[in-house]
């Protein structure tokens, strides 16, 4: 959407302003392709959440009568069936993301099209799906499709949680489009004039030269996308899919104790940040890596 | 856009080597409303080596890269072994086998090593046999005195170096002239005379050269004429033994001079 | 603007096309309201989460330590948990926390109501972005140029005003840029609290008028609409801080 202007001129002696000297760590190179922040995890917010958790835990705990089960037992009796919602959310999550690549990935391509008409088209349904709120394009795919689709004799059953998977591929396949055409078109133009003067074809050029060369460009902010993705999942617990939120919500409502709410959130993002950690940490890994081979 | 129109057509089909193998007649490019070159004519015979000189800015690389059509030209004419360059029904595949160019960034593929760069165009556009362009690979790549280099990636090695894989890769489609974009200027010091080297044999194996360069010792040794542009015009040329001594232009002067 | 009412009213008859948004009076308010409600939303939290993030900056340059820690652990926290769990954290954990008050009806209600929850919820989830690029902004301004500023005698505040801040703003605008727009994006979840905000007046007025498409339809243009509104504003205003001879332009 925005490029980052060189507000460092390479011409001047003068450091007037530097680049800004925390970028590979601060504002990574992939911020430029997407505008999505980067999920950074390090250990010691697992434990600050466990912390939390445990604090949050001893505190309801003083707050309950001696007679009731204790706030640890509670967590440890609904933890099964949160955990059972969790996978559901990474279920969502794998299939969003691999739909949402193959799609999107096309629709990158797309983006640099010779071809006026699929280039523009490309770029605005980029655009679209880009800048379109997550929950409204869940709730877009929620109440647009049906709940069963009839082929000839058969019915196809469409369930909730399918379409919640759908809505929010919409916004990886937008994304991916973008992390694509960023990563193309950061390989120098000279990869292209080799290429042409080599007599490859556009075709040949793309596939063998410039993506195989964007693939570690694009790795990081794919990643971090679907570190993204896997906590947009919890999305669909507003248009009703069962997944970890929802049920919280219901064994919260079952329990009907006040002193469990902070306990219960804090055991889903302790959930949550125990999934999404070695995956940010590689991101962090592989995008050190890339900053220094450049 | 011919200077014949009687034999243009004959010209375009059958090429004898009496003809020069390069022929630009009146070529004008403007990026914009910049008008970069401005009406450029010369011929090269086969195997010659003409060097084209001249400050930044005057159009020279853009000259050299209209040669094998990386760069459109607005009006005139380039003619390649009598095809014309110039002409939207061009068969690029055609004029690339003919006509290989280094470039100043050397543009190598990073995500392959040494070997498989000089191999690929070869294998993928040419659709050569792959064992029998290995063997030449290895040649080429001995050649321009890269042995023991063949697995190494672009990123593994200096300048120089990758200056003359990048050499090899276009030699390995047997081009019949090869363009030299300012193959020297992105390089160190120290590593600009292995590539010149390279280039100096290529010269005494005949093949046929046009080089846009900053080495003036270098021109004044293997060229057979010196071009010397300035804002898109060819101000002045001629052989390297008069034309270094007995430039006449004053632009040509004031530039020598802060040169030599 | 009659006749677009009534236009709309025909597109109804004809083509069962149903915006009740436009010819339907009630309609019509509550999506205005809805509307402002989004509007109110998204600058009131840009606003604070430019504060936020402005002297969460200033505080990551502290000589204490243990205010850089508070910084950084607020930061981590915001940036790494669901934007969604931050905001029934705020709104059920905490609200619940909260005194109460007594209105004139002599009714309990709570201190701060739904819309204010959203508010900082959001504007510290979107703060914590604004730290970290304001941040790098200050970073890439050279230590020379504070040197200089303070060779003049500035003291640390007054150079970080007049001479850090304008040249850190320049350099972080795209970035504030992109987080900004993720917040406008983000003000649907306040949807989960019940804020009277676009999606949730929409979803009011699907459920009454069954008019599902349509309203998906306004909702979707609507959010781009005011994205690219954003968008736009930012690039104009970008292009009128570009220092000479820096980027862009050549």
């Amino acid at each position: 959407m925005s490029r980052r202007p060189v507000l460092h001129s390479a011409s001047s002696d003068l450091p007037v302003l530097m680049a800004p000297r925390g970028l590979p760590h601060r504002a990574p190179v992939h911020e430029r392709f997407t505008g999505l922040p980067m999920v950074r995890l390090e250990a010691r917010h697992g434990l600050g959440l466990l912390l939390l958790f445990l604090v949050a835990s001893g505190v309801a705990q003083a707050q309950v009568p001696p007679e009731n089960p204790s706030i640890i037992a509670s967590v440890i009796r609904w933890a099964p069936l949160l955990l059972s919602g969790f996978v559901f959310n990474l279920a969502i999550s794998f299939i969003a993301m691999a739909g949402g690549t193959i799609v999107g990935a096309f629709l990158g391509i797309a983006q640099i099209s010779l071809l006026p008409p699929v280039r523009k088209g490309s770029w605005f349904a980029t655009q679209f799906f880009r800048n379109a709120p997550w929950l409204v394009l869940l709730f877009f795919v929620m109440f647009l499709l049906p709940f069963q689709f009839r082929i000839g004799g058969f019915t196809i059953p469409f369930p909730d949680w399918v379409k919640a998977t759908l809505g929010l591929a919409l916004p990886v396949m937008a994304n991916v489009s973008e992390i694509v055409r960023g990563a193309i078109q950061s390989i120098p133009s000279g990869q292209w004039e080799a290429s042409e003067s080599l007599a490859f074809t556009r075709r040949q050029t793309l596939w063998m030269i410039i993506l195989p060369q964007c693939i570690k460009r694009m790795m990081p902010p794919w990643m971090n996308l679907y570190s993204i993705l896997t906590m947009g999942t919890v999305l669909a617990s507003v248009v009703g899919v069962n997944e970890m939120l929802t049920l919280t919500q219901q064994a919260l409502a079952a329990e009907n104790r006040a002193a469990l709410l902070v306990p219960f959130y804090a055991f889903d993002l302790v959930v949550f940040f125990i999934y999404c950690y070695p995956i940010a940490r590689s991101t962090v890994y592989l995008e050190r890596r890339y900053a220094v081979k450049i | 856009m011919s200077q014949s129109p009687a034999t243009n057509e004959f010209q375009s089909t059958v090429w004898t080597e009496d003809q020069p193998i390069v022929s630009v007649r009146d070529v004008h490019k403007s990026f914009g409303s910049l008008e970069v070159l401005k009406g450029i004519s010369l011929d090269v015979m086969k195997r010659e080596v003409i060097c084209v000189i001249g400050p930044s800015g005057s159009g020279k690389s853009t000259f050299i890269r209209c040669i094998n059509a990386l760069t459109t030209i607005d009006q005139g004419s380039i003619k390649v072994k009598g095809q014309e360059v110039h002409d939207p029904k061009l068969d690029r595949l055609e004029l690339r086998k003919k006509v290989g160019i280094v470039f100043q960034q050397f543009n190598l593929f990073p995500h392959k090593t040494a070997l498989q760069n000089v191999m690929m165009a070869p294998i993928h556009v040419l659709k050569q046999d792959k064992k029998e362009v290995e063997g030449r690979a290895y040649q080429l790549l001995k050649k321009v005195r890269l042995e023991g280099k063949e697995h190494a990636y672009p990123g593994e090695l200096s300048g120089g170096q990758q200056q003359r894989v990048a050499i090899a890769r276009s030699l390995a489609m047997n081009p019949d002239i090869m363009l030299f974009d300012e193959v020297t200027s992105a390089l160190d010091p120290e590593t600009v005379k292995e590539v010149l080297l390279t280039i100096n044999q290529l010269v005494e194996d005949g093949m046929t050269c046009i080089l846009v360069t900053h080495e003036m010792g270098f021109a004044r040794e293997v060229a057979d004429h010196i071009y010397f542009t300035d804002r898109g015009v060819i101000v002045e040329h001629g052989p390297p033994a008069t034309f270094f001594k007995e430039a006449k232009d004053p632009r040509t002067k004031e530039f020598l001079s802060q040169i030599l | 603007m009659e006749a677009l009412y009534h236009w709309c009213r025909r597109l109804y008859d004809d083509t069962a096309i149903n915006y009740t948004i436009c010819y339907d009076p009630f309609d019509r308010a509550r999506m205005a309201h809805g509307i402002l409600t989004t509007i109110e939303l998204a600058a009131t939290c840009l606003v604070f989460s430019v504060i936020i993030g402005v002297v969460g900056a200033w505080l990551q340059g502290s000589r204490f330590v243990w205010t850089k820690r508070i910084v950084q652990g607020y930061i981590q926290f915001f940036r790494n948990t669901p934007p969604l769990v931050q905001l029934y954290f705020f709104y059920f954990a905490l609200g619940n926390l909260m005194p109460r008050s007594t209105n004139a009806y002599g009714f309990q209600e709570p201190m701060l109501d739904n819309f204010d929850w959203a508010v900082i919820a959001l504007s510290f989830f979107a703060g914590a972005f604004n730290v970290e690029i304001f941040r790098s902004g200050i970073e890439a301004v050279p230590t020379a140029t504070v040197e200089a500023a303070e060779a003049l005698g500035y003291s640390r505040l007054k150079a970080y005003m007049h001479i850090v801040l304008p040249l850190a703003f320049r350099v972080a605008l795209p970035a504030l840029n992109n987080n900004l727009v993720n917040l406008i994006k983000t003000t649907t979840i306040a949807y989960a609290i019940a804020v009277p905000e676009m999606l949730y007046v929409s979803n009011q007025i699907w459920s009454d008028n069954v008019n599902v498409p349509e309203m998906m339809i306004f909702l979707l243009l609507a959010y781009v609409g005011l994205v690219a509104l954003l968008v736009w504003g930012m690039h104009r205003w970008e292009h009128a801080m570009r220092i000479p001879g820096y980027g862009g332009g050549t």
